[in-house]
């Protein structure tokens, strides 16, 4: 089946174009469909959180936009931009890898297993890209990667290998690592489910701090409703890959409209 | 028959060249297989599926035919195609491909170790292929293939007394003209076997330290 790819604009126009869009984006499995004709944007500067039940596709709209799945169907623009195509003779076509390479550089992303490099140290791990990939010289990359440590309270293990560190202080240097890179949209995929609960504060605590300080998009996934609660502008419930409700955290939370939503609030108040 | 030793200190400095020559074969042809295997493990990951067919055809091809068969096969097929090479390009060539495709195996092993989460970060932080290749998942597949390389590194040295078959002056072929011209192949082989022995030993030894050393390097 192809698609009409003429109804996609090459860009996004106006005043208010959102930071990213997703635009009837598909994603499948052989036959099993993850996410069906998903349609969301996020504005600048906004924070969207995630949240559903597992294997309700939530993961997989983060790993999109950071392009580490290929999507099926529809078009995903970042920034005004096309992300997953490009222009080719006045119609979209599946992008390049250059092309990917030059919108990407705007995305950054934290795992749920912080995915540090084992063979550098905390400051090596925050300079590589920088000094890699945008060719930053090494002093200047150091001195910034050093702030944005200090940042999250980790300049004093600048020199330690993740192998030394904690769960709570190897996610904190991922944030680190990927701020260092300056996106302009920001993915954090469950960046606390693997860590022990007395260092989960000092995570979110860090994220608190860029929601305040920067003007970073940021888009979350996440099971700590009430950390959802607190620090997002809008909340998406997934329910069997899309969209099943969505609203200010205040609303969704306090006044869900649809049963699913309710039925998988319930069930989460109830473990905690 | 008796051990004789005057004879022994005679023969003596012939075998310590004749080491010198094997060592420049075995070290040549690792030189070889370490560069070449990484060729073919990189080729093997291209997404470019005719080539990396063809190359995984030819590394099993290669490890499943025995080396003499190959050494043989480039000296002596090659001259009929109109390929003339010395012994020793032969036997540098035939060693070196055949250990380059057991290497190339060893490599891939380590490659796939590294976890998918390293390359998914590089992509997070915009890193191309070949960044990711040289500054991450190399560096984290050298410290697990150490060891495996270190065996081959052995093994290469073990196997260069197939290139006498050919006429590269090793030991072992020195060892055999000894023989032939005296009619006494006691010390001459025993020397072979020590002189074998005082290499591989200390260097078995050398390498578990340095894939300590390495691990420790790298904070693992």
């Amino acid at each position: 089946m192809t698609e009409d790819m003429s109804q996609y604009p090459l860009q996004l126009e106006g005043d208010n174009i959102p930071m990213v869009r997703f635009q009837n984006v598909r994603k499948s499995y052989g036959a099993l469909t993850v996410l069906d004709n998903l349609n969301l944007d996020i504005d600048m500067g906004e924070m969207v959180t995630i949240i559903g039940p597992s294997g309700s596709g939530k993961t997989t709209v983060l790993r999109m936009l950071m392009t580490l799945e290929t999507i099926n169907g529809g078009v995903i623009y970042v920034d005004g931009e096309p992300l997953t195509h490009m222009e080719k003779n006045g119609v979209l076509v599946p992008a390049s890898p250059a092309h990917i390479r030059r919108i990407r550089s705007k995305i950054g992303m934290c795992f749920q297993h912080f995915n540090l490099f084992p063979h550098m140290t905390a400051l090596q791990n925050c300079i590589e890209g920088p000094v890699q990939v945008l060719g930053m010289p090494r002093k200047k990359a150091e001195a910034r990667s050093l702030e944005l440590l200090d940042m999250v309270g980790m300049a004093d293990k600048r020199d330690q290998y993740p192998s030394r560190l904690s769960g709570g202080q190897q996610q904190r240097v991922a944030i680190a690592r990927a701020l260092a890179m300056r996106p302009k949209v920001m993915l954090f995929d469950e960046v606390t489910s693997a860590l022990d609960p007395e260092v989960i504060g000092e995570v979110t605590n860090v994220i608190r701090k860029l929601v305040d300080a920067h003007s970073l998009t940021m888009l979350m996934v996440t099971h700590q409703m009430g950390f959802a609660k607190d620090i997002s502008d809008r909340v998406c419930f997934f329910f069997n890959g899309a969209i099943e409700e969505q609203a200010a955290p205040s609303e969704l939370f306090e006044n869900p409209q649809r049963e699913r939503t309710q039925q998988f609030l319930n069930a989460v108040l109830e473990a905690n | 028959m008796q051990w004789r030793w005057e004879w022994t200190w005679e023969l003596l400095p012939r075998f310590l060249d004749a080491t010198g020559k094997t060592l420049m074969a075995a070290g040549g042809g690792y030189a070889i297989a370490v560069v070449l295997g990484l060729v073919l493990v990189l080729a093997q990951r291209t997404p470019f599926r005719p080539l990396t067919v063809v190359v995984r055809e030819l590394v099993e091809f290669i490890r499943s035919t025995p080396l003499l068969l190959q050494v043989f096969f480039v000296f002596y097929v090659g001259p009929q195609f109109g390929i003339n090479l010395s012994p020793w390009t032969s036997g540098l060539i035939a060693i070196g491909l055949h250990y380059g495709a057991y290497l190339s195996e060893v490599y891939r092993g380590g490659i796939e170790s590294v976890p998918k989460g390293q390359w998914e970060a590089a992509t997070a932080i915009n890193m191309s292929t070949v960044q990711t290749y040289r500054r991450l998942i190399i560096p984290q597949a050298l410290p697990p293939a150490i060891s495996g390389m270190g065996n081959y590194l052995v093994g290469i040295f073990k196997d260069t007394p197939m290139l006498s078959v050919i006429g590269v002056a090793e030991l072992m072929h020195t060892a055999n003209a000894v023989g032939a011209q005296s009619y006494r192949y006691l010390e001459p082989y025993t020397m072979v076997g020590i002189l074998f022995l005082a290499i591989s030993l200390p260097t078995a030894f050398f390498i578990t330290r340095f894939e300590q050393w390495v691990r420790r390097k790298m904070g693992m």
